[in-house]
């Protein structure tokens, strides 16, 4: 690890104002940014600790909630009117890291996760364009099982590590942001970029913008949502493919449905395409696997990752199948 | 009341239900016509019965010091930079950055450090146990992606790994070998393993497979696995005047400390190394270059050094199973009965080390063929040395063996499980030795009926519930019994009031599985004392002779020695006692150790107290110390432990993830000393083996040689959520030709595991995985 400055932010406007300078950090739970400073692939030369600014989950004026940036993911997951409107989102937060780790984690620093390519982690022996940009790009070519299918470009092929933020992308949050340039907000599917010629740059927040709040506008057919992940063991592992899916019915047809992949994408994956072949359609396995087929009809498969394709259809044909029926495909 | 309170009280209850036996003195020879270990014949004491590890307060209330945990006044904090080619120079190397970040005290390469000899490679030599025969920061050439290169000594261990990161490498690469294709390309050899060749051919194996009116002939795979003991690698050392005094975490010790001393030019005595707790090894906890690098440091500059491996570092530097290709064909006629055995393959190793994977042991003994053909070779590549991880070569050869056995069983439609008791052989099929001990088809009758196994459907595919398809396999385990020679043991008494207490050392490791009170529950019955009048010492190279916790043989090596220091003893007590003594005249062949002394074997009342003979001889203690007797019993037996191993899975039909529902192991490993302790053997290695099956692999990337998922969250194990119910039974059946009638248990777990799983795969599924680890897209 090398060495930095450590401060604690007394309140919002500290820690924008702390903030402003150059190669900051801001630590949440420190669940990935620690990881990171240890391993060397974040070396921050001060780090400003926002965990402790308040934090809390509240209706907001739209219908929906408002949820600090500083909530622990615990919380969130277990809070009422989450589960109870928003499912699919307690489902996720469960689905991932261990219980000791989403006790600290926060849902700010749930979103600015980074990915876990070991090639991007393996700072001393090997290439990354992420980490390094222009060096190179080891993964590409070496062990990619984890690694995306849609939406990579030839400088980076990293997928997103987070459960929570595929839920996110589905429910169609909007993230509350601050930054020296004032206060903003912005659709969650615009938060986090695709690869490009930049991957070093996952997000599109600007130096020194503090994420101060995630906002669940009202979706009533939320109510009917899940998540499902599908790993390589029962606990503790990133997800290969994951299925954030919420389905209103109308008689045997689809009235209105939200998709988003986990696992698969340099970004959670709001899957539009699939969402508007199924959009009025009547439900039916068949449905389901060609809307799955029309989303990953781009796809381009790396050494290790071919499955992901018909897992991912598989699973999503599946989810639908039991939110439209009830009943496991 | 303390887990070592409530062991006590359980022990000495059950000790004075015993006390009215005497036990006599066990004969010390083991060969045809010997008498069995007495304590065979004790059924009722402390013997089998579960004991909790009496160490385990200490463990859980964090009391027990294990390596890195020792401190010596001035230490300093050691970290390690890695090479990040796999074979060539280091061109250009930068300290000085390192040497003038804050609290830095020594920067080490090869420029600096002190001239070692390289360590005697394991298996060249009585006392080497090094990695390979490579000299260790002795010269500018890279031997392997992940080799130490340099070491840091700084104030704290923050600051060395700071100061660590901060040296600047240019390499010049030279041509290398990191690929399984180029390694083959190169050229094989025959494995040769501790001198052996790893071949055994017997008959017309090709020729007989041709003719078989059934027949399999297939190939399977096993990937390189890392070992990840919980507790990292670790040493906290100091030269004390010239002295070496090393704090490790060793499943080796007395051989560590040999070693150390061949490397630093000292004599054995030099160096003093402990070991009394240590948090798991499987093979790992030897001697790697990071106690040598921290040796050498701590001389150049003068300070004690504790090193404590980062996970990462353990990757690097600790080497692990290595990866195989094995083919297996079995011939059989109509009625199952195998015509032709042929088991052969290819393993890979380094060109400085000598451990192929002996994929091929537990095929020697485990079934009956007229035809055999067991065959291992090697091909060697630029990487880590590889070494033992739990069963070497069983875990692996039992996984491609017992699969070919389900696939063969599916060929003839014959139940697995009668398949296997078909091919029963009823002398070893390679030596024609007859058993010492055997009794598998028990174990797969009990297990078969404990687990269910009528209810399996016949064909595969056939029983899902929802999503998941169901299905359930079987397979053989098996790991031989050794006995290795040097080990020695020193009794002492001393007199405690009225009493004795009793020291027995034994230069034993303790690695976690409950030796030191296994030692202590056997010594205990063995001089007729309660268990808490017996200290057990261990893990210390002061204590002479020599053992190793390694091919499970290590309980058979203390219960070998004990027996003879025991039997020495008891002539010294009868010198002592004299003639004024009950037990005057008599010879040592006519008394045994009972109740706290000794007393006549056919006339019990005629005794005396071991504190009453002491204190008529003006003694305060007395000891004896004796090496065990040569493994003779090896010469004359086949010896080996076998499991029946059954196993239900639950294969997702959308997502191909199999969950393990339920896991029997029935098992035949002689008399079981501890039923707790081996319980939890049984089932750790249960679960290893399930982690082999399904998710263990070290990416190692064939483009440098470099270990890609050097971390317990990238290299999957299982976690608690992959892990069923683990029912464990075991026949107790001595066998009457070992110590105490015992068998080792610390590697038989594993074996067999991964062929069970993959075989109730097959029956889930119908689909046939001969490549590990199975996960998910193998099976959509």
């Amino acid at each position: 690890m090398t060495p930095f400055d450590y401060a604690r932010a007394t309140d919002r406007a500290d820690a924008l104002r702390q903030g402003a300078a150059t190669n900051i950090a801001f630590l949440g739970g420190g669940t990935n940014l620690v990881d990171l400073m240890r391993e060397r692939v974040a070396s921050p030369a001060r780090v400003i600790d926002v965990s402790l600014l308040p934090g809390a989950i509240e209706d907001s004026e739209g219908g929906g909630l408002m949820i600090g940036a500083a909530v622990r993911n615990t919380a969130l997951a277990e809070h009422a009117a989450v589960r109870a409107r928003y499912p699919m989102l307690s489902r996720a937060i469960l689905a991932g890291a261990s219980a000791q780790i989403r006790n600290m984690a926060t849902v700010g620093g749930n979103l600015l996760q980074r990915t876990r390519c070991t090639y991007f982690y393996d700072v001393e022996g090997s290439r990354c364009n992420k980490r390094a940009p222009g060096s190179g790009c080891d993964a590409r070519d070496g062990f990619n099982r984890i690694h995306a299918v849609l939406g990579a470009s030839e400088a980076c092929v990293a997928t997103h590590p987070s459960d929570m933020c595929v839920a996110l992308a589905a429910l169609d949050a909007i993230v509350h942001v601050e930054g020296p340039g004032g206060a903003r907000t912005l659709p969650f599917g615009e938060l986090h970029r695709l690869p490009g010629d930049a991957p070093d740059r996952d997000t599109v927040l600007a130096p020194g913008e503090l994420i101060t709040a995630v906002e669940l506008p009202p979706l009533p057919l939320a109510a009917r949502s899940t998540y499902r992940k599908v790993r390589d063991r029962a606990s503790y592992a990133f997800a290969l493919v994951s299925v954030a899916a919420a389905v209103e019915m109308d008689g045997d047809r689809i009235a209105d449905l939200r998709i988003a992949f986990g696992g698969v994408a340099h970004k959670p994956w709001r899957a539009t395409r699939a969402e508007a072949a199924l959009r009025g359609a009547t439900a039916s396995a068949q449905a389901f696997r060609d809307a799955a087929a029309a989303e990953f009809a781009d796809a381009r498969p790396l050494r290790d990752n071919g499955f992901k394709p018909a897992l991912a259809t598989r699973t999503l044909a599946a989810v639908l199948s039991e939110l439209t029926t009830g009943e496991a495909a | 009341m303390s887990i070592v309170d409530t062991a006590k009280q359980t022990a000495q209850g059950l000790m004075q239900g015993a006390l009215e036996k005497l036990v006599p003195l066990a004969p010390d020879s083991w060969i045809p016509g010997g008498v069995p270990d007495p304590l065979i014949a004790r059924k009722h004491g402390l013997i089998g019965s579960p004991v909790s590890r009496l160490d385990g307060r200490l463990k859980v209330t964090g009391a027990a010091p294990f390596a890195a945990e020792y401190r010596f006044d001035n230490m300093v904090y050691a970290a390690l930079t890695y090479a990040t080619i796999a074979r060539g120079r280091i061109a250009a190397l930068e300290t000085a950055a390192a040497e003038a970040a804050p609290g830095v005290v020594l920067v080490m390469t090869y420029r600096n450090a002190p001239r070692m000899a390289p360590p005697p490679a394991f298996g060249s030599s009585p006392g080497g146990v090094g990695p390979a025969d490579l000299p260790i920061l002795q010269d500018d050439r890279i031997h392997w992606n992940g080799q130490p290169i340099a070491c840091v000594l700084a104030e704290t261990q923050e600051q060395a790994d700071h100061a660590a990161a901060l040296i600047a490498i240019t390499y010049a690469e030279e041509p290398s070998t990191t690929s399984l294709t180029g390694a083959k390309a190169n050229g094989i050899e025959q494995a040769l393993f501790m001198g052996q060749k790893l071949l055994n051919e017997i008959g017309d194996p090709e020729g007989a497979l041709a003719a078989a009116p059934y027949r399999v002939d297939q190939v399977y795979r096993t990937p390189r696995h890392s070992h990840n003991p919980i507790e990292p690698h670790a040493a906290t050392l100091a030269w004390i005047g010239d002295e070496l005094v090393i704090h490790d975490a060793s499943q080796m010790v007395s051989q560590q400390a040999q070693t150390m001393a061949d490397v630093f030019g000292l004599k054995a005595e030099q160096v003093r190394l402990t070991s009394p707790y240590v948090g798991g090894g499987f093979g790992s906890k030897g001697l790697w270059d990071h106690q040598v690098i921290a040796a050498a440091a701590a001389k150049l500059s003068g300070r004690p050094v504790r090193i404590a491996l980062s996970r990462e570092g353990v990757y690097r530097t600790v080497g692990g199973r290595t990866l195989t290709e094995q083919r297996v064909a079995i011939g059989a006629d109509a009625d199952g009965r195998f015509q032709s055995l042929i088991h052969t393959g290819l393993a890979v190793m380094t060109p400085h080390n000598a451990m192929p994977e002996p994929f091929i042991l537990g095929s020697r003994a485990t079934y009956a063929a007229p035809n055999i053909l067991l065959k291992v070779e090697v091909a060697r590549m630029n990487m880590l040395a590889n070494t033992f991880m739990r069963a070497p070569g069983e875990a692996v050869g039992t996984f491609a063996l017992e699969s070919a056995i389900d696939e063969l069983a599916t060929e003839l439609g014959i139940d697995p499980v009668e398949l296997r008791i078909r091919n029963e052989p009823d002398k070893d099929p390679i030596s024609g030795l007859p058993f010492s001990s055997r009794h598998i088809v028990e174990a797969w009758r009990q297990g078969a009926a404990r687990f269910g196994w009528d209810s399996r459907a016949p064909a595969p595919a056939m029983r899902q519930e929802g999503e998941w398809r169901i299905g359930m396999g079987c397979a053989t385990g098996t790991y031989p019994y050794y006995r290795m020679p040097g080990a020695e043991a020193r009794i002492t008494l001393t007199r405690d009031g009225d009493g004795v207490r009793a020291l027995v050392e034994v230069a034993a490791a303790e690695m976690g599985m409950g030796t030191s009170t296994t030692t202590a529950i056997v010594a205990a019955e063995r001089l007729g004392l309660p268990l808490d009048w017996v200290e057990v010492g261990y893990g210390d190279s002061a204590i002479p002779g020599a053992i190793m916790a390694g091919g499970s043989q290590q309980t058979a090596a203390i219960g070998a020695a004990v027996i003879a220091a025991q039997g020495a003893l008891v002539a010294e007590l009868l010198k002592l006692a004299g003639n004024d003594s009950p037990l005057a005249g008599l010879s040592v062949d006519e008394v045994g150790c009972d109740a706290g002394g000794l007393a006549k074997l056919d006339e019990p009342a005629r005794r005396e107290s071991y504190a009453s003979i002491l204190a008529r001889a003006q003694r305060d203690s007395v000891s004896a110390t004796r090496p065990g007797s040569p493994p003779l019993e090896l010469m004359h037996w086949s010896m080996h432990s076998h499991s029946a191993l059954f196993c239900e899975v639950r294969v997702n039909a959308v997502t191909g993830e199999t969950r393990v529902s339920r896991f029997l192991g029935s098992f035949d490993c002689g008399r079981i000393l501890n039923a707790k302790t081996a319980a939890s053997q049984f089932r750790g290695g249960i679960i290893m083996g399930l982690g082999m099956a399904l998710m263990e692999e070290t990416q190692f990337d064939e483009r440098n040689g470099r270990i890609m998922n050097p971390s317990l969250a990238e290299y999957h194990v299982p976690v608690h959520l992959d892990v069923p119910e683990i029912d464990v039974i075991w026949t107790d059946i001595p066998d009457p030709h070992t110590p105490m009638g015992a068998h080792g248990v610390g590697e038989i777990g594993i074996t067999g595991v991964a062929a069970a799983v993959a075989n109730a795969i097959y029956n889930a599924t119908g689909t046939r995985v001969r490549d590990l680890p199975i996960t998910l897209d193998r099976l959509l």
